[in-house]
């Protein structure tokens, strides 16, 4: 035991190179960033809050705001609704088909995200697999316009990020003891009685985990908001790159950076709030 | 009677809902990469679904005959290379310190450390940029490392702390009273059981890396373009084929590298 204190004490100094990175290269340029924000001029000679009140004043910037939030959290419950049966469906196969589901959901979470919005422009596309499958049954004389639209944008995000749905919530299904499944059966429920009273409940903690992870992917998913959602649909991080590069003011993109992270961390805090009780509600 | 026939409805009706909705999720998370493999071998002019025939002519047009998109994906290898290996040493040092330590300050730096997954990393790149303009400093190769790093240390942190938390500490009890110095011990105890762990995390990172697109944005120069953003700009201007083709080599190189690292690593252990 007392080498172990020992230890601990000793490789306690390794920490020390991760840290210096982290102060100069995410904590230096976020404390940056937020100071640039409160320039009230494109030029930054005065201080002051003038670019948080243009933001938060004007009707077209909070629509942004609003729709990168809405499409976060939509693509948060089409993940669960589409991502839990195969996570549930994973602790009931045989070892090997476990293997190859496990592939099946790796393969798209290291392929490239570019790679994986390509697809869905092939799939929605005007000779696309949909167009051309409508078109065949002759549900529509004339290809119908699916690229470029909000409901593209949401099934495309919430497909691309679904693998860090089901992972977390496989680990937390695994874990649960297949005895409790036998006890509530011996004790007269019927499986959805179980699914929902035993099963549900215990996969609380690994629902939140993976709607932490698919909602802070899909609020910043740049390059599959701007494919799959075409130029007149805004999204948030499209906006800071817009404001920055393209029309060179960068207090206002400082500014749309620092309200994009506060919102997403704060609902990621919130997520870990509930987490932290709901922990407490399945343990007590 | 009426009881039994309850049951079995409810049974069959779970499993059949079940089912459905289950093969609906896996045919979501497959469907989308058969498809452009399929697409990418049409010997047609469009991105029309199913292709009209199939020929290996846009692959050939990729690797023969557009070294704007080979440049671009031996840039973001190089690059991807360098983070990785940085960002490998740095987390695994990182780990050996946090990983058993329950005290505040270590369980608070490793969620710091763990935060860029979180960040939005656009916010990250901007940041970086305006840094870098802040010190003078122009655009070049060590500014898009700085950014990866960033992005690509929290991976192996996962991971090596995750293997680390397995390795039973009284081995490392029995090499100190058996008076292996410290170092040695590292090498010969800490390091093997680690490995597989180190390699998984370098793997992700190598893989988010290659995929990154928002801090290459902001940080490369403009002479230099990494290969996500080289694909992006090819999709969003002219829904070329060779973009499905790149994609389909993309796919495949993927897959390879996930096989063959499950045989070295067993990495599926580590992403459940």
């Amino acid at each position: 035991m007392l080498s172990n204190s020992l230890q601990l004490k000793r490789d306690k100094w390794l920490v020390v190179p991760l840290l210096v990175f982290f102060a100069l290269f995410v904590a230096a340029p976020l404390a940056l960033m937020a100071g640039i924000s409160l320039f009230s001029d494109t030029a930054m000679t005065q201080m002051g809050g003038a670019q948080y009140a243009k933001f938060l004043f004007d009707g077209f910037n909070r629509a942004i705001l609003f729709e990168t939030l809405t499409l976060a959290a939509s693509a948060v419950v089409i993940s669960i609704l589409i991502g839990y049966p195969v996570a549930y469906l994973y602790t009931l196969l045989p070892r090997r088909w476990q293997t190859v589901l496990l592939f099946a959901i790796l393969l798209p979470l290291l392929t490239s995200s570019v790679v994986r919005t390509f697809s869905w422009v092939v799939i929605l596309g005007r000779e696309g697999l949909i167009n051309q499958l409508l078109l065949s049954w002759g549900w529509t004389a004339v290809p119908l316009k699916l690229l470029y639209t909000q409901g593209a944008v949401m099934l495309a995000v919430s497909q691309i990020e679904m693998p860090m749905m089901i992972l977390p919530l496989i680990a937390a299904l695994s874990g649960i003891d297949p005895q409790l499944n036998a006890a509530s059966t011996a004790l007269g429920a019927g499986k959805w009685r179980t699914f929902l009273k035993v099963t549900l409940p215990l996969s609380i903690p690994g629902l939140l985990a993976g709607s932490i992870l698919v909602f802070a992917a899909s609020a910043s998913a740049l390059v599959t908001q701007t494919l799959v959602g075409g130029g007149r649909m805004i999204f948030m991080p499209f906006y800071i790159y817009q404001q920055a590069i393209q029309s060179q003011n960068y207090p206002f993109a400082a500014t749309v950076a620092v309200i994009l992270l506060v919102s997403v961390l704060s609902i990621v805090a919130l997520i870990n709030f509930l987490g932290r009780r709901s922990a407490g509600f399945v343990h007590g | 009677m009426v009881n039994h026939t309850r049951k079995r409805i409810d049974r069959l009706s779970f499993h059949w809902m079940l089912g459905v909705a289950a093969s609906l999720g896996v045919l979501m998370l497959v469907l989308p990469t058969v498809i452009v493999m399929v697409t990418s071998f049409t010997s047609g002019y469009s991105l029309k679904f199913p292709p009209p025939g199939y020929s290996t002519r846009w692959y050939e047009a990729l690797f023969f005959d557009s070294p704007e998109i080979i440049d671009a994906f031996f840039l973001s290898l190089h690059l991807a290379l360098v983070a990785t290996a940085i960002s490998t040493l740095l987390a695994t040092a990182a780990a050996l310190a946090l990983a058993r330590n329950r005290a505040v300050w270590a369980r608070l730096m490793d969620s710091v450390f763990m935060s860029p997954l979180m960040l939005p990393s656009l916010a990250l790149g901007l940041g970086i940029l305006m840094l870098f303009n802040l010190m003078g400093q122009g655009l070049s190769f060590s500014t898009l490392v700085a950014g990866h790093v960033a992005i690509c240390t929290p991976y192996v942190l996962r991971t090596a702390s995750a293997s680390y938390a397995q390795l039973d500490p009284v081995m490392l009890d029995c090499s100190h009273s058996l008076g292996a110095s410290g170092w040695f011990t590292f090498k010969r105890i800490e390091l093997p059981a680690l490995l597989p762990g180190i390699a998984t995390g370098a793997f992700i990172a190598f893989m988010s890396s290659l995929d990154n697109v928002a801090l290459s944005l902001f940080l490369s120069d403009a002479r230099s373009e990494v290969l996500p953003i080289r694909l992006w700009h090819i999709i969003e201007d002219s829904l070329d084929v060779r973009a499905a083709a790149a994609s389909g080599a993309l796919i495949l190189a993927t897959l390879l590298l996930l096989l063959i690292m499950e045989r070295l690593a067993g990495i599926s252990r580590y992403m459940k």
